[in-house]
C-alpha cells in the first residue's frame, strides 16, 4: 500500500496544490479517468473546508491530507479546528453536518451570506459527489477528519 | 491555470469572461470584479464560464452574491456554462434552479433581460 502525505498551512493558495497532488496520486494508483474530476473537486472541497475552519478558529496548525491506494483509493483530510460554530451539526453526530445542509438547498439562498452559501454548497457537493464519505472527530478531540474513497480496478496495475 | 478575467459589452449586457480555476484562492478576485462592474453601472451581466477549468463552492458563493447584488438594483445575472463537468456542480447544489444558465453568450443575450426563473 503506497501512501502519500501532504501537510499545508491553512492558506487558500495551498488548496490547489492539494488538489493537484490528489489527482496525480489517484491517476498513478489506477483510478479510472472518469473519477479523477470527482476526486479533484472533492479533495478541494474538503481542504477548503479545513482551511475555513482553521481560519475561523484562528488555528495556524497544518491541515493534513493522506492519500492511500489499497483496495480503494482513499483521501483523508484532517483539520485541527476545535468543534465549534463552524460545524453545522452536533459534534456528537458529525455525519449530520454533511447531510443536514443538503435538505434546505431548495430554499432560495437570498438570505445567506456568500460564506454561508459556499459552506452549504461545499457540503452539498461533498455529499452529492462522493458515494463513500465519512466525517469523524479526530481521536482525542480538536478537529475532524473527512474520509472519502473511490473504487480501484481489481486487476490492478499498481506499482 | 490561474484565474483570468476580461470584460466586454454586448448590447445592453456586460459580458465577463472567466477562465482558469475559480476556487477558495482565486474567488475573491472574481468577487471584486463583479462588485466593480455593478458599481460602475452594469445591470445586465453575463458571466461566461466557458473557459473555466475548475469551479468550487467558493466560486458558487461568489456567483450567488453577484446575483443578489444585481437583483437589488433590478439587474440580471446570466451564466454561460456548456460543460457537463460544471453543469453537474450546479445540479448537485440545486443552483441550476437559481441561475439562468445558457450554453452560449449569444443565447444568454438573446434570452432577454429578464431572468427566466425569477419573474416574481
Amino acid at each position: 500500500m503506497a501512501t502519500v502525505r501532504l501537510s499545508f498551512s491553512p492558506a487558500p493558495a495551498h488548496v490547489r496544490t492539494a488538489r493537484l497532488v490528489a489527482v496525480a496520486v489517484a491517476r498513478r494508483a489506477g483510478v479510472p479517468d472518469e473519477l479523477l474530476e470527482e476526486i479533484r473537486l472533492a479533495t478541494g472541497e474538503a481542504c477548503s473546508r479545513a482551511v475555513a475552519l482553521h481560519r475561523s478558529h484562528g488555528v495556524s496548525e497544518l491541515v493534513h491530507v493522506s492519500l492511500k491506494d489499497g483496495e480503494r483509493f482513499t483521501v483523508e483530510v484532517v483539520d485541527r479546528a476545535s468543534n465549534g460554530s463552524a460545524l453545522v451539526g452536533s459534534p456528537e453526530d458529525p455525519g449530520m453536518f454533511l447531510v443536514e445542509p443538503v435538505v434546505p438547498l431548495t430554499v432560495t439562498p437570498d438570505t445567506l451570506t456568500e460564506e454561508d452559501v459556499a459552506e452549504r454548497m461545499g457540503l452539498a457537493l461533498l455529499a452529492g459527489l462522493v458515494d463513500d464519505i465519512a466525517v469523524v472527530p479526530v481521536k482525542g478531540g480538536g478537529g475532524t477528519e473527512v474520509r472519502m474513497s473511490w473504487p480501484l480496478p481489481k486487476p490492478g496495475s499498481r506499482t | 491555470m490561474e484565474l483570468s478575467l476580461s470584460t466586454h459589452d454586448f448590447g445592453d449586457h456586460t459580458v465577463l469572461e472567466v477562465g482558469g480555476e475559480v476556487d477558495v484562492y482565486t474567488a475573491p478576485r472574481l468577487r471584486e470584479r463583479l462588485i466593480e462592474l455593478v458599481e460602475a453601472g452594469a445591470r445586465h451581466v453575463v458571466v461566461d464560464l466557458s473557459r473555466v477549468e475548475f469551479l468550487d463552492s467558493t466560486g458558487l458563493g461568489v456567483l450567488v452574491g453577484a446575483l443578489k447584488r444585481l437583483r437589488a438594483v433590478n439587474g440580471t445575472l446570466k451564466l454561460v456554462c456548456a460543460h457537463e463537468r460544471l453543469l453537474k456542480i450546479f445540479r448537485i447544489t440545486a443552483l441550476d434552479r437559481v441561475f439562468a444558465l445558457y450554453d452560449s453568450v449569444d443565447a444568454a443575450v438573446a434570452g432577454g433581460v429578464a431572468t427566466p426563473d425569477q419573474t416574481t
